[in-house]
This record gives structure tokens, C-alpha cells and sequence, in this order.
């Protein structure tokens, strides 16, 4: 079996199954946590929609905190922004979608995703360089910390090089970059990548609670 | 003078009233042994575990974000001051312990355990450098209420006897004899009686019935007195049937900053307990942050039920009476600026209503940058303001008050937390400042129209 058949067959299913069941995991664990109910006298109404509130809301810090996190907020949403362009906007990653959802979309132009997909490789490169120098996230930093970043940036960094055919025959390059991806899934569970899906709740959470006090969000 | 105030003498002019050097510092209580500490620390944290603290302890990113909003790291610049970083040996401890892959962690040694010495270095994070101001938790991208983690993380802490001295202390002044500060029901009546002549007006307790139960916080009682006297003021030009009850007159809830749950519910169930014998429809509550929190948001958590009445900060009632046009007030001229107690504006939600007062009395209001939800804390909440160990770190955080005051250009503080109102009258005399802080409410009663 040839890398690039192991990789689209028998790892990707492996990869899928542990993502998947890492994250109905987790999920449920949270899920099965008692939850305490809140029997203040609410201030206000309209709980559910504060929390929702805030799930938007905190995309954004609110002005009095905006310009001691620039720097941090930049790196972030280049980060995001641009792996949501070459995830969802380029061709090949479009038809793999499609292969197993049946969804598909006009993809976006090859030089809109190549140019965000460097970009996203060099705000990856300047977060770790933060992340190593910056006094108070040196501290934070941990295992996961470093291995996450690593999951994320190594499909990054291997789908330029099967774009650009570089080091390799195409084909080891594809496997190489699906292979990325791949450990990329089987992390997602365990660490802090599941911060994309938890985000909601924090903040949701977070919304309902002061909502009811009539508190800011 | 009455023999209570020769026993205990009103202490206008001290610094701020604490319990100096209990004993020799070891900061230590009990006398258990490191892994019976371990178990007891780690079992309390995780006994107020639910999925929004579970939530919160998994949603972190490691931004760094929320350090920014912390005026102890933002004016000292140590990354040891980062809200987040407070609780990273319950985080440690929580993913060994309790999260998904606990199993994991364990089997495969990935998460330390924690020791005795490293929970006492923490001690300093979760007590001297954290008023639970909740800056934090609005600025977290995530939305982690990092405020309501660190009142988790005292829990453990208490149980496990690594609490600050001093706050041990007052704390377990409150538990014995009702007030942390020794403002007994016998030295309030006395307080009382005097105010009622100062005021020259009737201060109603122990009334059968009443509609409203009023409270007052033990710094007022032993410090700022005329709280009492313009309370009582303002409740009898507005024709209210109110009462205070010896059986619960004392708001604050030192066992809840400590980090005990079972003194923080005795405390409450005196004021409910209060409230409920005189038939109370609605609480007001004094001039104090963190008295609000503990009842108005935690109250019916520690009663087990919805609270049979209402609750108000006395800012809130106020606006109320004001804005309805039920109490009237002269305009006052005078230029001032308002400090907004973190726990009754940022965490409580009554941030307009002092504003609405002062609207009312016609004050020039020169507000701080920034101001409302996002103002900076005094640096006394959360029992810091006991600590002496901490005096230095609160007199820097301090400053970052100073800078905002002094750029408002106004010479009078006013706010409507007494506990605040001690910090920054501690400092001010620590710094030689020559900005006054007031109480909004004595404003208030100074200048009814009856």
C-alpha cells in the first residue's frame, strides 16, 4: 500500500474515528457534570438571548481592553481567518468535503488562497515566537500548548509544499500534508483545539449569568 | 461615652480596621498533616464542581488576555499576577482528577500532583493578589468567569487551612460573634441610639413588623456611622415601614471571601432569617460590595430555594425612590467623580443607579476613564484590604486609582461601598493624597427635601 492510499483510506478512517469519539467524549463529560441551577432573582429576562448575545459579542474585546490585546487579537484572527479561507475556500479541500457530506461550494481563488495560507503560516510562526518570548504566556505555556500549535501549523505548512511541489513527488507531499491533518483530527479531542467547539459554552454560559443580573457581557 | 464605646471605641481614624498580627505568621491553620491538607484543598474545590466551573476549567487557551485586564499585573507587570494562572494548580488538579481524560492523565503521569507547598505559594494569587473583581472575565475571549473560579479555588484553600491570617481571622470573628469586626447587636443598638439623636430621627429596630429590612456592613458600624443615622433618615422621610433586627443587621459575609461555604451561609441566613421573621418584603442592603453579592446573587443558593423577598443595594432603592419622584433632594454644587464597587456594578448589573442619583442631586459627575463596567478596583475587595502582608501590592494597584482620579480633575470621590470607601481612605493617607471619598447615601440625606 502506497503512503497516499494509507493515508486517504485506513488513516483517515482511524483518524475520523478517534476525533469523533474523543469528541462525543468530552462533550458528554461536560454535558454529565451536574449542573447548578440559578435561583437568584433575575434582574432581567431574556437569559437565552444574552447568552447567545455573547457568543458574538466576545469576537470582540469591548473598547477599554482593546489596545493593551492588539497584538494578540491580530495574530488571532489572522490565524483564524485565514485557515477558515484554505479549509473552506480551496478547491481540493472543497471536494473532500463533498466526498463525505455531499456539500459543496464555489471555492475561492487560488491566489486568495495561497496568499492566506502564507499568511496564516507566518502569523502560526509569530504566535509561537510570542507565545516563547511574551513573559506571561511563556508561563501559561504548556505541553499542549506547543503540540497544538504544532497539529495546526504542520497541514499549514505540508499543503504549501505539495501546492508549490516542493521537497518531494507530488503525491508524498499529499500524503504527507493528509497525514498532518490527520494527527491534527486525532488531537483535536484531547487538547486545547477543542477550544472551537467550547467556546460556546463558556461564553454562552458566562452570557446567561450576567445577563440576569442585568451585567454587562 | 456608653461602656460600649469605651469596649469599642469608634475607629474613625484608623487606616482601615483589620485584626493586626493574630499570632505569629505562618499562614498555615490546623494542625493536619501535607497529604490530609492535599485532600481537603482538592476535594472543596471539586465539591462546588458543575459544568459551568467544568466548562470554564477546559474553554482556557492560554491567551494571556486576562492578564491585561488585572491591575495587579498590569502595574506590576510579574506574569505571576495573571487571573488565569491563580488557578493553575486546581487546573492541574482538575485535569488529574476530574476532567474526561483524568484516567489518562494519571495513568500516564502527565499532570503533577500538587503538593502542600505549592498550594501555599498560591496562597498569595488566590488572597493577596485577587479581589475578585471579575475585570478579568470580561475581557476572556473565551468567556471564563475567572472571578467565580477563584472563589472556588478559596474554597479548597480554607478547607485545607492555607488561608491569610488576618482574614482567617476577621473571618472567624464573623462566625462568633456575628461581626468581623466586633460590631456586636449591643454596640450597633448603641451606634444606633447616637445616630438617631445626630440624624434627629427615629432608627427603628427590632420592629415586629416591617416592610423592608435594612442592613448595615461592620465598617460602617464601627467607622462610618452615619450610615446608619442617614439610612434611617432617608427610610422616614419616605414614610416606609422598615426595620433593623438584631438577629441579622451585619451584611457582610467574611466567610464567603475566606472561602467557607458554612460560615458564608450562616451569615446570609441571619439577614434571610431576619427578614423573614419581621415579614420583609423587600432587604436593603448597605453601602458594601461585596454584602450585595453574597445576598442579592448567592443568597438563595445558600437558602436552598428562591428568597421570599426582594433584594436591593441601597443605590438601587435610591434610584428607585428617586426616580419615581417619591424622595425628593436638593441639587448640590460641587464637582465630583464615582468609584464603582466591582461587585454591585461589574458583577451585580446596578451600575446606573448611582447615576441616577447623582443626576438627581445635580452633581457636576466627571466620570473616570474608564469608567462604569469597565472601572479599575479599589484593591481592597475580596478581604485583601485585611492582609497586611499585602499592603505594599494594594498600595500599587492603588496608584492606577490615583492616575484615574486626578485626570477627572475633581476632589471628591463618591461611592457606594464602604469597603472601598476604608481603601481609599487608607491610601490616602498612605500617599498623602488630598482627595476625599464619600458615601453617596449620607450626599443623599444630607440634602433631602422634607
Amino acid at each position: 500500500m502506497e503512503l497516499l492510499d494509507f493515508a486517504r483510506g485506513p488513516g483517515l478512517r482511524l483518524a475520523v474515528l478517534i476525533f469523533v469519539g474523543g469528541l462525543i467524549w468530552r462533550l458528554l463529560h461536560l454535558y454529565l457534570t451536574l449542573k447548578k441551577t440559578d435561583l437568584s432573582d433575575a434582574r432581567q429576562s431574556g437569559e437565552i438571548g444574552g447568552g447567545l448575545r455573547t457568543i458574538f459579542s466576545r469576537f470582540l474585546h469591548h473598547q477599554p481592553f482593546r489596545e493593551r490585546t492588539r497584538n494578540g487579537t491580530i495574530l488571532a484572527y489572522t490565524i483564524h481567518i485565514g485557515l477558515a479561507i484554505v479549509v473552506f475556500g480551496s478547491a481540493p479541500h472543497i471536494l473532500f468535503i463533498g466526498s463525505f457530506s455531499g456539500l459543496g461550494w464555489a471555492p475561492m481563488p487560488t491566489i486568495v488562497i495561497h496568499i492566506a495560507a502564507a499568511l496564516t503560516l507566518a502569523a502560526l510562526l509569530t504566535a509561537l515566537g510570542r507565545r516563547m518570548r511574551h513573559p506571561v504566556l511563556r508561563m501559561l505555556s504548556n505541553f499542549d500548548d506547543y503540540f497544538s500549535w504544532l497539529v495546526t501549523t504542520l497541514p499549514v505548512l505540508t499543503g504549501l509544499l505539495a501546492v508549490a511541489h516542493v521537497g518531494a513527488r507530488y503525491e508524498t507531499l499529499l500524503a504527507i500534508h493528509i497525514l498532518s491533518f490527520e494527527v491534527f483530527l486525532i488531537w483535536f479531542p484531547f487538547g486545547k483545539l477543542m477550544h472551537s467547539i467550547i467556546v460556546f459554552g463558556s461564553r454562552y454560559t458566562t452570557g446567561v449569568t450576567f445577563t440576569r443580573r442585568g451585567a454587562r457581557v | 461615652m456608653s461602656n460600649i464605646n469605651e469596649k469599642y471605641p469608634l475607629e474613625e481614624h484608623e487606616q482601615r480596621l483589620t485584626i493586626k498580627d493574630p499570632h505569629p505568621r505562618h499562614d498555615m491553620q490546623g494542625d493536619v498533616g501535607e497529604n490530609e491538607r492535599l485532600r481537603r484543598a482538592m476535594s472543596n474545590f471539586a465539591r462546588n464542581m458543575n459544568r459551568t466551573t467544568a466548562t470554564y476549567l477546559e474553554a482556557c487557551v492560554h491567551c494571556g488576555q486576562c492578564a491585561e485586564a488585572c491591575h495587579y499585573y498590569v502595574q506590576t507587570e510579574d506574569p505571576k499576577y495573571t487571573p488565569i494562572w491563580k488557578l493553575e494548580v486546581f487546573k492541574q488538579a482538575y485535569k488529574r482528577e476530574a476532567s474526561p481524560f483524568a484516567f489518562f492523565y494519571r495513568l500516564f503521569g502527565l499532570k503533577r500532583d500538587i503538593s502542600v507547598e505549592q498550594l501555599g505559594e498560591w496562597q498569595e494569587l488566590i488572597y493577596d493578589s485577587c479581589t475578585m473583581c471579575g475585570r478579568c472575565s470580561l475581557i476572556c475571549p473565551m468567556g471564563i468567569d475567572i472571578a467565580t473560579l477563584v472563589g472556588q479555588a478559596r474554597h479548597g484553600m480554607f478547607k485545607a487551612g492555607l488561608i491569610p491570617d488576618e482574614l482567617h481571622a476577621v473571618a472567624q470573628r464573623a462566625k462568633d460573634e456575628g461581626s468581623p469586626l466586633g460590631a456586636t447587636a449591643e454596640v450597633f443598638e448603641d451606634r444606633a441610639e447616637w445616630m438617631g439623636d445626630e440624624y434627629d430621627t427615629e432608627v427603628k429596630i427590632d420592629e415586629e413588623k416591617a416592610d423592608i429590612l435594612v442592613a448595615m456592613s461592620s465598617i460602617e458600624i464601627m467607622k462610618y456611622p452615619n450610615a446608619i443615622g442617614a439610612t434611617a433618615k432617608v427610610l422616614n422621610a419616605l414614610g416606609e415601614s422598615w426595620t433593623f433586627r438584631t438577629e441579622g443587621f451585619e451584611a457582610t459575609n467574611f466567610g464567603m471571601m475566606a472561602g467557607n461555604v458554612e460560615w458564608q451561609k450562616q451569615a446570609t441566613m441571619k439577614l434571610i432569617n431576619a427578614a423573614i421573621n419581621c415579614g420583609a418584603k423587600l432587604v436593603v442592603l448597605p453601602e458594601c460590595g461585596h454584602a450585595y453579592g453574597a445576598l442579592r446573587w448567592q443568597g438563595a443558593a445558600m437558602y436552598g430555594k428562591p428568597l421570599p423577598f426582594k433584594v436591593q443595594h441601597i443605590s438601587e432603592f435610591l434610584a428607585d425612590v428617586i426616580g419615581s419622584g417619591r424622595l425628593k433632594v436638593r441639587k448640590v454644587d460641587q464637582t465630583v467623580t464615582f468609584h464603582d464597587p466591582c461587585q454591585v456594578a461589574r458583577r451585580g448589573g446596578a451600575t446606573e443607579a448611582p447615576r441616577v442619583v447623582m443626576d438627581a442631586l445635580g452633581v457636576e459627575l466627571k466620570e473616570m476613564a474608564p469608567t462604569g463596567d469597565f472601572n479599575w478596583c479599589c484593591g481592597g475587595g475580596g478581604g485583601v484590604v485585611t492582609i497586611q502582608r499585602a499592603d505594599k501590592l494594594r498600595y500599587k494597584v492603588f496608584e492606577l486609582k490615583m492616575e484615574q482620579v486626578e485626570a477627572t480633575g475633581a476632589n471628591t470621590v463618591l461611592s457606594t461601598c464602604s469597603n472601598c470607601r476604608q481603601s481609599y481612605n487608607d491610601a490616602k493617607e498612605h500617599f498623602h493624597w488630598d482627595k476625599n471619598m464619600e458615601s453617596l447615601l449620607e450626599l443623599v440625606a444630607d440634602n433631602l427635601v422634607e
